[in-house]
């Protein structure tokens, strides 16, 4: 077999796991979303309040906030992945409350690597609503109540593009979930390919198994679909860039 | 009666005086021009009126009292002017929702802020353009719109920042006579800065001359035209001012 026989085998096989369903790699889908949009949910709830926060109030630790939310957004996730994971297993802090091993373990640490990365970007986003809009909402007789509502409004696209762009990151992640979750698939074989369906594995952190251990039809079926989807959400951030 | 009275009043920006030794009285229902060259302190004089920037020095009496009080005290004081920038800024949305922003905080119902922004818009000459998009509108436009933002909610006090600077002569006219039927249908008291000497002598009652952050002269139209009292007036008004 020579090397384009290796590579067409590949990507035909691939389509027709894709095109067939394959019960293993729609789990490893249905997980990497969930975990994900989870993350990402849990993310935006935290980052855009903290956001408006520190653009709009001054409180004491406020500098020191930013330097966190800055830090954050180039934190590697490996180290989020150990952290988590010192913190959770049985002889760490939190080991009594199970959770390593789990997809709440994932979500947490992608949450983690997430948040800081949608507050800044929202941050910039407010930061680019021009002066004059707040001075216009004074003159007409607004407060500061007013003020950030209009923010809101006027930054919205902004901090759409934001979420997606944390969503987009937490999709493509492995390093923490890989340490965190364990990549763990329930025992037996589905459509004959991998393991049982995904407890903890993930569209990127299937592909390092996949591809290490030679299935490489699996691999590829798996990242057409990582690819796919983020391509989906880039699409949306571009679509929503252009209507603001 | 004086609605606003200011006192020995400096406005520093850093280093920079915008403005020094202002006393000025503005009179409710009058139309006062603040006329003055580029850079001489008509939008910072505009902006402390709106109770917008701090005076680095001396005071403000609003309606016979001193505002350095409450922020309540402040923002009631503030919700009954507006104040219409040289250059307008617009919201994100469409003309409607623009001009109806200040009917929205003071809490108006969905009926009377339909009534009350088409009026606004019909007046300007903005009708049918409603549904458009704000940041679509042209210069002009854009300007006409913030002024029917700026009057929509029947404001006691309007300030006016070069309020027709980007307009045509048939708008100019259109905005001029505005001013006069809302100073003559509500009392509206009007302060509006301009460069244009001829807006001032039709429109002002009275006119306060600005120069280098200084009040040179303020008095009535008729005497700043006849009979200035400051040299520096006259060489204004007969535009052989250099600056
Ligand atoms: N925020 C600011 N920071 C520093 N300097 C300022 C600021 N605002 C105004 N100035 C300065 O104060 C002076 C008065 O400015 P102002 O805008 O009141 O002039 P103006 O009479 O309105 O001029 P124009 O006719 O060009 O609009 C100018 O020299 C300006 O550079
Ligand atoms: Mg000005």
């Amino acid at each position: 077999m020579d090397s384009t026989d290796f590579l067409i085998n590949g990507i035909a096989n691939a389509f027709s796991l894709i095109f067939n369903l394959n019960p293993y790699i729609l789990s490893i889908t249905g997980v990497s979303l969930k975990v994900s949009g989870a993350a990402t949910l849990l993310a935006a709830l935290t980052a855009i309040p903290l956001a408006f926060a520190l653009s709009f109030c001054n409180f004491r630790g406020r500098q020191a906030l930013i330097t966190l939310v800055n830090t954050g957004m180039g934190l590697p996730p490996v180290f989020v992945g150990l952290f988590i994971f010192v913190m959770l297993v049985p002889a760490g802090p939190f080991g009594s409350l199970n959770w390593i091993f789990t997809p709440g373990a994932m979500i947490i640490a992608q949450y983690i690597i997430v948040t800081p990365i949608i507050t800044g970007i929202s941050i910039a986003a407010i930061k680019a609503v021009p002066r004059s809009i707040i001075e216009t909402v004074y003159t007409l007789g607004g407060d500061g109540k007013e003020t950030v509502i209009v923010t809101m409004k006027e930054s919205k696209f902004g901090i759409i593009t934001a979420i997606l762009a944390g969503l987009g990151r937490a999709l493509s992640e492995v390093g923490a979930i890989l340490i965190v979750g364990g990549n763990i698939a329930y025992t037996g074989s589905v459509g004959g390919i991998g393991e049982g369906l995904s407890y903890t594995r993930t569209l990127t952190t299937a592909i390092t198994l996949e591809t290490s251990r030679g299935d490489i039809s699996t691999s590829i079926a798996l990242g057409i679909i990582l690819i796919t989807i983020v391509l989906f959400v880039n699409l949306l951030a571009n679509a929503i860039q252009r209507r603001d | 009666m004086e609605i606003f009275r200011i006192e020995n009043l400096m406005v520093k920006y850093g280093e920079k005086v915008a403005l020094k030794n202002i006393d000025l009285i503005i009179q409710r229902g009058e139309i006062f021009a603040l006329m003055g060259p580029s850079g001489a302190g008509k939008t910072t004089l505009l902006r402390i009126l709106n109770l917008f920037e701090k005076p680095t020095d001396g005071c403000l009496v609003f309606e016979g009292k001193r505002l350095n009080g409450t922020h309540t005290e402040k923002l009631n004081a503030r919700r009954k002017m507006s104040l219409l920038f040289q250059t307008p800024s617009v919201f994100n949305a469409s003309v409607f929702e623009n001009v109806a922003y200040g009917l929205k905080i003071r809490g108006a119902d969905k009926d009377t802020i339909e009534e009350k922004v088409i009026n606004a818009l019909t007046i300007v000459g903005l009708e049918g353009n409603e549904r458009q998009k704000a940041r679509t509108l042209s210069g002009g436009e854009a300007q006409r719109m913030a002024f029917a933002r700026a009057i929509v909610y029947d404001p006691d006090i309007l300030l006016l920042d070069e309020p027709t600077s980007n307009l045509d002569p048939a708008n100019v006219a259109k905005i001029e006579e505005i001013i006069m039927r809302i100073r003559s249908e509500r009392g509206t008291t009007i302060v509006f800065a301009t460069h244009n000497i001829r807006q001032v002598k039709r429109i002002a009652d009275r006119v306060g001359i600005l120069l280098n952050g200084e009040l040179i002269e303020v008095n009535s139209k008729e005497r700043i035209f006849a009979a200035p009292e400051d040299a520096r007036t006259k060489a204004f008004v007969n535009g052989e001012m250099i600056y």
